[in-house]
């Protein structure tokens, strides 16, 4: 009787030593090394799997981030658009570097070709598809260079930043924005472009992607930039350039000084958050100015009044929202 | 099938409506002003050689060929060059067109203007296609590509077969029909220089049974040569397609992806063989074609012979105007043409008819959900299942939509014909292809 139990149990636990043997051999031969920083990193970040960070997802990321601090030492070149500065100072805690603090951005709709401004010449009845429409046509309103109002950037989004306003047929970005340049990859037309979000998000961009002469740009939309380089004259600090008839603010060296806003004949230039001007009309009349600005300055401020009414209002609800 | 021959998969049968069939030939008196867009053939567009200010006589190269898909561009008219600079072509875009102000019509001295028949081919192979290459001469069928390319078959690839298209599947055209009642001498004499272009010794002209008195035309006159036959093939839409003529004619499959010279085939349209006839033994390049203008409501549907640069205003208007009822100007056939969006639209080596649509039935259906009748599957003539390839386009599913070879579809419109629930198939096929083809680009790119 002994003798079977014996057997049974110097049996079993002979195979069961054997297969544990071959197991911690086998474990220890294939053994993948994984940083256990890969998992803190990935915690860290916002599991949002945009692929805004240029990676396909969070993970991809988080290796990235290991490997870059383990071999560069740095975290140049590797940001999380979303989680912004405060995920990245996080992740660099972790890894034990120092991360550059970087200015946020924000989607910039550079279109301000509404149905007011760019009335529609033609009717579109196909797939509602930017892509296939822009493969078809220059667009309802003759501009072949605007928006064309299908929202394949609203797709794209996965943020639920952007919105198609029924009545301008424009996209329009909140706050939710957190600048993973989906919506830039997914405009055929190359019309949204991440831009710095500006102290107190004040921000001035020119909205328009026209590269027409100016009589054919202005021909189908009233508020096309017409390349009439004055912005350029009245900017003091460089940061406007003009290529082929279309205006470009740099937005690292423009000090948000508002002169090319003032200056500029069509309303092309946007600007975003700021506090509403003085009323113009007593800036017109010189007894009743107590501004102390020089008058010049006045001059200028007058001269546009004329003209700026209620886009740059719409600008501001869009932002704010 | 009947007696008649035709391609197996798919196809379908519109309503044919070929309204001036007809209508003879009329040339159209050239216009004050011609704008000639500098990309009209597919390919590269051309380069300008003239500025603004210089004389041109009708037929004098004005832009050449930019590359080797790409094409010469000679003047249709007498006058002064205005200026080269955007305007609305097909594409619906801005292109840089050359402006030319009309004066007279003086032709060039080396076009032979005579309308004798010169049956006697003096060049050699190479000159011929030299001399096609030089006149800027493009495939009239619609797809614009350079005939010169076509008939130097890659290396170590043989033709063996020259088929010509006289098809004209597409509803309302007659462009083609008339010119092979009225050109039919000129078209044999074309096709046998494009054979000994080609070095081929067997030539197939294939004609639907709605065309019974061309083909009984073009089979009179094809007897005096015994490598030149005539056939006739039922009618169904898209048989003008290259490769369900040559499944239709011959029964051989292109393979996907592949051009007809890889089962010996090259593939012309009658038109362009005239062209081709014109180009080598008048030395006249191609500066003008027919154009069929149509339309239910249209009171003189016609076929005018017109300068390439012509506005299509000026030809709606040689048709006795644009009919109330008019919802959309189509340039092309009303299966694959395009919707044009400004009536100013030039005339190009492409555009094989002017369609002026009724409101009732340029509209678009409701869209309703797909009932999987699966008719789309059915009419496909290259075999694929436009319903999954549609879904796949619109949920970017592009690897599904690259598996099931949405690079294949022709883009012929026979499923949303045939669609019952009004589902724009081929909008989001074509949509589909953009994406696809983006891709495989970039992915050949890395």
């Amino acid at each position: 009787m002994d003798n079977i139990i014996l057997i049974a149990v110097s049996a079993l636990g002979g195979l069961g030593l054997i297969a544990a043997v071959i197991l911690y051999y086998i474990a220890s031969k294939f053994k993948v090394f994984e940083d256990p920083k890969i998992d803190e990193v990935e915690s860290a970040l916002p599991s949002a799997n945009c692929g805004g960070c240029g990676f396909p997802g969070c993970r991809a990321f988080a290796e990235a981030t290991v490997v870059s601090a383990r071999e560069r030492k740095s975290l140049d070149g590797l940001n999380c658009p979303v989680g912004g500065n405060e995920v990245m100072q996080v992740v660099g805690k972790i890894l034990g570097l120092e991360v550059e603090a970087k200015e946020p951005m924000i989607a910039v709709i550079r279109c301000n070709g509404s149905t007011i401004h760019s009335p529609a010449k033609v009717k579109y009845e196909g797939a509602i598809s930017c892509t296939f429409a822009h493969a078809l046509y220059g667009g309802e309103g003759g501009c072949q260079f605007g928006c064309l109002s299908l929202a394949d950037c609203v797709d794209a989004c996965e943020f639920e930043a952007i919105h198609m306003n029924p009545e301008t047929g424009l996209p329009e970005v909140n706050d939710r924005c957190t600048a993973c340049n989906a919506c830039v990859l997914a405009c055929p037309r190359g019309i949204i472009e991440l831009r710095k979000r500006g102290p107190k998000d004040k921000r001035i961009f020119v909205s328009c992607v026209n590269m027409e002469k100016g009589a054919p740009a202005k021909k189908n939309c009233e508020v096309a930039c017409i390349g009439c380089s004055l912005c350029q004259k009245a900017c003091a600090f460089d940061a406007i350039t003009i290529t082929s008839f279309l205006a470009y603010i740099d937005f690292n060296k423009c000090t948000l000084c508002r002169k090319c806003v003032e200056v500029c004949p069509t309303n092309a230039i946007h600007e975003v958050n700021f506090k509403p001007r003085k009323p113009k009309a007593e800036t017109l009349t010189p007894e009743k100015s107590v501004s102390g600005k020089p008058l010049a300055d006045k001059q200028l401020v007058s001269d546009s009044s004329k003209t700026e009414p209620e886009n740059k209002k719409e600008e501001m609800i869009e932002t704010k929202e | 099938m009947g007696i008649f021959k035709s391609f197996v998969l798919g196809g379908v049968h519109p309503a044919e409506n070929k309204l001036s069939a007809n209508a003879a030939i009329e040339a159209v008196p050239v216009p004050k002003q011609v704008i000639i867009p500098l990309g009209q053939n597919l390919g590269a567009p051309s380069k300008p050689i003239v500025k603004k200010g210089d004389q041109v006589k009708t037929g004098q190269l004005i832009a050449e060929a930019s590359g080797f898909i790409s094409a010469n561009i000679h003047s249709p008219v007498s006058g002064t060059v205005l200026k080269i600079d955007q305007f609305i072509d097909v594409t619906g875009y801005k292109r840089p067109c050359v402006f030319i102000h009309v004066e007279g019509d003086e032709w060039d001295e080396s076009i032979d203007r005579t309308d004798t028949l010169e049956s006697h081919i003096s060049l050699s192979s190479e000159e011929i296609v030299a001399r096609v290459k030089a006149l800027g001469i493009v495939g009239l069928g619609g797809a614009t590509f350079p005939t010169s390319v076509k008939l130097t078959p890659p290396q170590g690839k043989k033709a063996e077969y020259l088929i010509i298209n006289g098809v004209e599947c597409e509803p309302y055209l007659t462009s083609d029909h008339r010119m092979m009642l009225e050109k039919g001498r000129e078209i044999i004499v074309g096709i046998q220089i494009l054979m000994k272009a080609l070095l081929v010794e067997k030539a197939i002209i294939g004609i639907e049974n709605n065309k019974t008195d061309a083909i009984n035309h073009l089979t009179e006159l094809a007897k005096t040569d015994e490598r030149i036959r005539v056939i006739a093939l039922k009618v169904r839409y898209p048989q003008g397609g290259e490769k369900q003529l040559i499944k239709a004619a011959l029964n051989r499959e292109v393979p996907s992806g592949k051009l007809p010279i890889e089962v010996g085939c090259v593939v012309q349209n009658v038109s362009t063989a005239f062209a081709v006839y014109e180009a080598v033994q008048k030395n006249k390049p191609l500066f003008e074609r027919v154009v069929t203008v149509t339309g239910k409501a249209v009171k003189k549907p016609s076929n005018f012979l017109v300068r390439i640069g012509t506005s299509t205003q000026d030809l709606i208007d040689a048709a006795a105007g644009i009919p109330e009822s008019t919802g959309k100007v189509i340039s092309g056939g009303p299966m694959m043409g395009k919707a044009i969006t400004e009536l100013d639209t030039p005339i190009v080596k492409g555009t094989s008819g002017i369609l002026l649509m009724e409101k009732t039935e340029s509209q678009r259906l409701v869209e309703n959900p797909c009932i999987r009748c699966s008719r789309c599957t059915y009419a496909c003539p290259m075999g694929l299942e436009p319903y999954l390839l549609t879904k796949a386009a619109k949920l970017g599913k592009l690897q599904v939509a690259e598996k099931e070879m949405i690079m294949d579809c022709i883009e012929c419109g026979s499923c949303q014909y045939t669609c019952p629930s009004g589902i724009p198939l081929l909008d989001y096929l074509r949509l589909g292809k953009i994406k696809v083809g983006r891709a495989i680009r970039t992915r050949i790119k890395k």
